[in-house]
């Protein structure tokens, strides 16, 4: 995605005289917004927003759709663009392609052209056997040759999410990652988000799922952060205030 | 205020501004620029008794005959080995020029060697390699590695982002292989297939300068006035490319390539001195080979005056006066070829007349025009709006099946005038300026068969071995298409017109 840069600090060295950052001083943070301004299709959508992520930390966004979690997630994946697994609501999967090189494509950068090319053209066993591993976490397995215009909305949601995963970093950035999945599912997607990487960014509308899985909470609403709290010092019904 | 904007950019600043002509008048400036064109061509019937002519014609085409088995499979066999060995040249260099396509001088380049038509490549290429497999190898290959990189090119700038995007390596070799390619996959093939179609129609059309192809078969038979022959050739060329879709298998495309080859070695007697005379001497204007070049000037101004200001003057007359009848013959032609106005019955008669129509070379129906009428613009009008109208009412019907009218919307030329024209009028000056470009290389052409456009003064400087001539022709009939295609696209940019790459 193409990102244009006017804020000042942005995604720079961080600012010595910001309060926050000497608070933070102790810890090198993996993301860090100060006083920036993001826009979507050229309309700011969060003002002057400050924010810190450490590593090790489980943020979930929480807050109305349209309030700017995508863009700040965005936002947060062009800082760090290289080393954060991204799992976007779109999933922009290759739809004539198979679900195992679906998957594999979140490990191109790991391995030369040529190799990539050779695995396109006919499976290598190593990739397949890491591939497989994984769809069957997914429950892709028996889909796994199948091509992903054939899959249904969830089914195709699980691939981008092995997509994320096979990209095997640190940090994990997904926007919605289980919206399409039920419950059972979701549960058992995060569980395997979570175990997998240090420091997550999550945005997601069902609150209990936030509550349970992250251990930070950011509330928007109306341009702005309104809430940023531990996960254990909220309940439910004091989020419900965010949708109001 | 700091801001950070996660919107794409819009590629470009034409796409954004409004349209600065509206599809009304720019229909109404085709039509006048047409209107004024024919007060100056020369359409007169100067063939004694044309009548005589058509009868002979009709007579040979209701009793087809084939004289020699032989030499019918020698020129099938040419004409499938050039075209296939043609496309596969084409297909590998278009493919490796588009992975670079952004670069302004690929760009450029590719616009050079696609806007100077494949006869012209041939008469250049005759003059160093002779009439070999290789001359009609390349006569294909260059032009049409211009088209492909082009539209190969774009169909990858047109993919949908978002997949390459969301890879850590999003701009890689690899990335390309896994998100890009695929998506412009199935696009890109059902043009390559179209194209080969095309390739099949200039190998025949090279015959009538000689290569051993179907074409020449049917040269010699039409100008002997051995119409019945002429029929029979005629009619296997369309079984050709109207089976197409049978033989032509992607799993047997290797076959079929290494078959080309064998059948028709792609050899010549380089004569290395002759070439580089050729390159080195024979195409540099005149005056400046003898070092007398305050004579430049002078042959300079004799050239325009005699040759390029006649030429293209009536290449200019004669495409804009087919561009015109081909964007009316097209809309007289739609409703009988669309389920919209008749019946499934009907629409496949129609479809054939179209197929045949089209799958005609307007090489061979201005020669077929011309032995009828004459040598004058009326030939070559009639065969360019017949080959480009049928192509334009094809593309239009198939945009007219995909409408969804109301169960009570009004039939005839009511639905015609208020449903159907106004929902496909955008789409269809969108082909007509694709058409356009086209046309103008084909004007170009025709003046070979002896209509005062380019292709004569460039025929007749070839004839007379004056080789500076041609090649300073050459050079002014690809610079005014390479003119037109710009101003297509900024027209079709300025008018917001959009359809597929698959128009050709």
């Amino acid at each position: 995605m193409k990102a244009e840069f006017i804020a000042p600090g942005l995604g720079s060295a961080p600012r010595k005289d910001s309060a926050l950052q000497q608070k933070l001083l102790a810890t090198e943070p993996v993301f860090f917004l100060d006083n920036a301004d993001l826009a979507y299709e050229g309309r700011v959508v969060l003002n002057q927003l400050c924010l810190s992520i450490a590593p090790g930390e489980r943020v979930a966004l929480v807050g109305r759709s349209g309030v700017g979690k995508s863009t700040l997630l965005a936002a947060l994946r062009a800082q760090q663009p290289r080393t954060s697994a991204w799992c976007p609501q779109q999933s922009g999967l290759v739809p004539m392609l198979s679900v195992y090189h679906n998957i594999y494509m979140g490990g191109l950068q790991r391995h030369n052209s040529l190799y990539n090319l050779l695995n396109l053209v006919k499976t290598l066993p190593r990739p397949l056997a890491e591939v497989a591993a994984l769809a069957a976490d997914l429950q892709l397995d028996e889909h796994l040759f199948n091509r992903v215009e054939q899959l249904s909305g969830g089914q195709a949601q699980r691939v981008a999410i092995g997509r994320a995963l096979y990209q095997r970093q640190e940090v994990f950035l997904g926007d919605e990652p289980v919206s399409a999945l039920d419950d059972y599912q979701a549960q058992h997607l995060l569980r395997l988000i979570v175990d997998k990487h240090r420091t997550l960014v999550l945005a997601l509308h069902d609150v209990a799922q936030a509550l349970h899985f992250c251990d930070r909470i950011i509330g928007l609403k109306d341009g702005a952060i309104v809430l940023d709290a531990a996960s254990s010092s909220l309940e439910a019904e004091a989020l419900a205030e965010l949708y109001n | 205020m700091p801001t950070l904007s996660l919107k794409r950019l819009d590629k470009g600043p034409a796409q954004a501004s409004p349209s600065f002509l509206s599809l009304r008048s720019s229909s109404f400036y085709v039509a006048l620029i047409a209107g004024v064109c024919l007060l100056f061509a020369d359409i007169e019937i100067i063939s004694p008794n044309p009548w005589l002519e058509l009868r002979a014609m009709g007579e040979g085409l209701l009793a087809p005959r084939i004289v020699s088995y032989s030499e019918l499979l020698q020129g099938l066999a040419n004409t499938l080995s050039f075209a296939l060995q043609g496309m596969a040249v084409a297909v590998v260099a278009g493919f490796s020029m588009a992975l670079v396509y952004r670069r302004w001088f690929i760009r450029a380049f590719c616009a050079f060697i696609r806007a100077i038509h494949e006869l012209f490549w041939a008469l250049i290429f005759i003059q160093c390699f002779g009439l070999s497999p290789l001359t009609g190898l390349l006569a294909i290959a260059l032009p049409y590695a211009g088209t492909l990189a082009k539209v190969y090119g774009e169909l990858f700038e047109e993919t949908a982002p978002q997949p390459g995007a969301n890879l850590l390596a999003s701009k890689s070799l690899s990335a390309f292989f896994y998100t890009t390619l695929p998506l412009a996959w199935p696009a890109l093939c059902h043009y390559t297939r179209y194209r080969f179609e095309c390739a099949l129609r200039s190998t025949v059309v090279l015959g009538f300068v000689g290569l051993p192809t179907l074409g020449f078969y049917l040269e010699t038979a039409l100008s002997e006035g051995y119409y019945g022959e002429a029929a029979g050739l005629l009619y296997v060329l369309l079984l050709l490319i109207a089976s197409q879709r049978w033989w032509l298998r992607k799993g047997l495309l290797p076959l079929y390539v290494a078959l080309a080859v064998v059948c028709l070695p792609p050899s010549a007697n380089v004569n290395w001195p002759t070439l580089l005379q050729f390159f080195g001497e024979d195409i540099i204007p005149q005056p400046l080979r003898t070092a007398s070049q305050q004579d430049l000037g002078p042959w300079l101004a004799l050239m325009w005056q005699q040759q390029l200001w006649p030429g293209l003057c009536n290449t200019l007359v004669l495409s804009q006066i087919a561009l015109l009848f081909s964007a009316l013959l097209a809309l007289l032609l739609l409703p009988f070829n669309s389920t919209l106005f008749i019946g499934p019955l009907l629409k496949r008669g129609s479809d054939g007349l179209l197929i045949i129509a089209r799958s005609l070379p307007e090489y061979l129906l201005a020669f077929v025009a011309l032995l009828l009428w004459g040598p004058s613009m009326l030939p070559a009008i009639v065969a360019l709006a017949l080959h480009n109208g049928a192509i334009v009412a094809h593309l239009l019907a198939g945009f007219s099946q995909q409408l969804y009218l109301r169960d009570d919307a009004c039939r005839g030329v009511n639905r015609y005038a208020y449903e159907v024209l106004p929902r496909i009028y955008r789409q269809f000056l969108a082909i007509l300026f694709y058409r356009w470009e086209v046309i103008m290389r084909e004007s170009a052409i025709l003046g070979i068969l002896g209509i005062a456009t380019l292709g004569f003064y460039i025929d007749s400087a070839f004839e007379e071995f004056r080789f500076d001539r041609a090649a300073l022709l050459i050079l002014a009939s690809a610079l005014l298409n390479m003119a037109v295609d710009t101003l297509a696209r900024r027209l079709r940019r300025g008018l917001q017109l959009d359809t597929k790459a698959d128009l050709g």
